[in-house]
């Protein structure tokens, strides 16, 4: 029988790489191998999955270098001659085997602010949205992100500036701004214009290269990056 | 070894803009203390630039002029990057610039000589 | 809010010293031809108020570009801190300023 020659991070961010032995088969994902791991090898391996379809964002893991949906990711797409290298995501604590610790990554999500707030009541008329209406065009094409933080894990910038807020939460407030019933508009363009925000992106476009969902970062940070020239050029951001 | 997520015309470009930066940063003061000397008359001013004539301050100036013109480039191509509508061609705005460097590279090299 | 006004300030001295940069480089290009002296840069810039006005603004774009880039690589690439960081940049802004503006005194008043 045809094996895999696969290494496993294991421990925290002090641990070391475990290697297994796992059936090659001609169909299997990367967390197809991972689950075989566990339920055959070594019942104490920590990972983390829900959806396995692509929809929930939780596997992500770093394959062979690179930060992928595990789930989405087929085994024959990135082994080399049969050897795969399975870590945590990297630019994030972590918290044992292949499970990292998302909590900076969605604390960062938060301090964006790219929540919406409404600016009328529930008894006040709808505001009409057209589709085509370029804000609307604009935010369309920033909301199908998963949080899966591959993006967050690809980033340079994140390595070298920790505070940085990096791209998924920039890409949500780029969509939370192009939305025009938001009452906090300038809200978001004030938490992306500190020390930790947008201005910090140097488009390598390494978030938009390994997305999985096809999300292009980059054009939002550069959105928000025109948004926030524009409201300081106009006085309203000091 | 490169990190993996790294590679791709992204971070090249991105390396390639850092480091002409950062050599030119270096270089300017020494070029402007050059040119400062003729403060003191053009007789001071001649025996600096007899000094570049030799063959490795002339390797140095063509270089000068590749980080120079890269830097211009990949700055014009960050400007349209985050100022003008999304291009899909960003691979292609990436070579036109580094094809301009290396042209100015050369027809100081051919001027040179 | 600096870290927005440090990145407008660079685009815009950026997007001015463009066209500076190419006139640069197309003059390098074509003085080095049959090499160069002071008698051929001097007799071009000494006394000429376009030169100096030229030179002045590029020293002065240069300085201020090239202070915010050197800022957020030392930011990025080095473990100094903030304050180190912030009085490196400001030395690079002051000699860059001071003799950019000497060397255009030097090659423009006669």
């Amino acid at each position: 029988m045809k094996t895999l020659d696969v290494q496993v991070w294991r421990g925290d961010e002090t641990g070391g790489f475990e290697k297994f032995e796992a059936p090659a088969q001609e169909n299997q994902t990367v967390l197809d191998v991972v689950t075989w791991i566990q339920r055959n090898a070594d019942p104490s391996l920590s990972y983390r999955f829900a959806c396995r379809v692509g929809m929930c964002g939780s596997c992500a893991m770093t394959v062979n270098g690179r930060p992928r949906w595990t789930c989405r990711t087929h085994v024959s797409r990135v082994a080399k001659d049969g050897r795969l290298k399975i870590e945590p995501l990297l630019n994030l604590p972590v918290i044992k085997d292949l499970a990292s610790d998302l909590k900076p990554f969605f604390d960062k999500w938060n301090a964006a602010r790219g929540t919406f707030e409404a600016a009328i009541k529930r008894e006040d008329p709808l505001v009409p949205i057209s589709p085509d209406q370029p804000e609307r065009a604009a935010a369309n094409a920033a909301i199908e992100c998963i949080n899966c933080a591959v993006c967050y894990s690809a980033c340079d910038m994140v390595g070298w500036k920790p505070s940085y807020l990096g791209p998924a939460a920039l890409n949500r407030a780029w969509a939370a701004w192009n939305d025009v019933r938001n009452d906090n508009r300038l809200d978001v363009l004030k938490a992306v214009s500190d020390d930790a925000g947008c201005h910090n992106c140097h488009s390598h476009q390494s978030c938009s290269e390994h997305c999985p969902v096809g999300l292009n970062p980059t054009l939002s940070i550069a959105g928000l990056k025109r948004a926030t020239s524009k409201a300081l050029l106009k006085g309203n951001l000091k | 070894m490169m990190r993996p997520t790294r590679k791709h015309s992204g971070y090249w470009a991105f390396l390639a803009h850092r480091l002409s930066g950062l050599g030119l940063a270096l270089f300017l003061p020494l070029h402007f203390l050059a040119l400062g000397t003729a403060i003191q008359g053009a007789a001071k001013l001649n025996s600096f630039l007899e000094w570049t004539e030799n063959p490795l301050a002339k390797f140095a100036e063509i270089i000068l002029v590749i980080l120079l013109s890269a830097h211009l480039t990949g700055g014009l191509r960050l400007l349209a990057l985050e100022f003008l509508p999304w291009s899909e061609r960003q691979k292609t705005w990436i070579s036109i610039g580094a094809g301009i460097s290396l042209a100015a590279g050369l027809a100081m090299l051919f001027n040179l000589i | 809010m600096i870290a927005a006004k440090l990145y407008l300030i660079q685009r815009i001295s950026a997007l001015l010293m463009a066209p500076l940069v190419i006139a640069h480089l197309v003059g390098i290009i074509m003085a080095v031809q049959g090499g160069l002296t002071a008698e051929e840069i001097l007799g071009r810039t000494q006394g000429s108020l376009g030169w100096l006005c030229f030179y002045s603004a590029f020293v002065i774009l240069v300085a201020v570009h090239g202070t915010i880039g050197l800022r957020s690589i030392l930011i990025e690439w080095t473990p100094l801190a903030n304050r180190i960081v912030d009085a490196l940049a400001a030395g690079w802004l002051i000699s860059a300023l001071i003799l950019g503006l000497r060397a255009v005194v030097a090659v423009t008043w006669s």
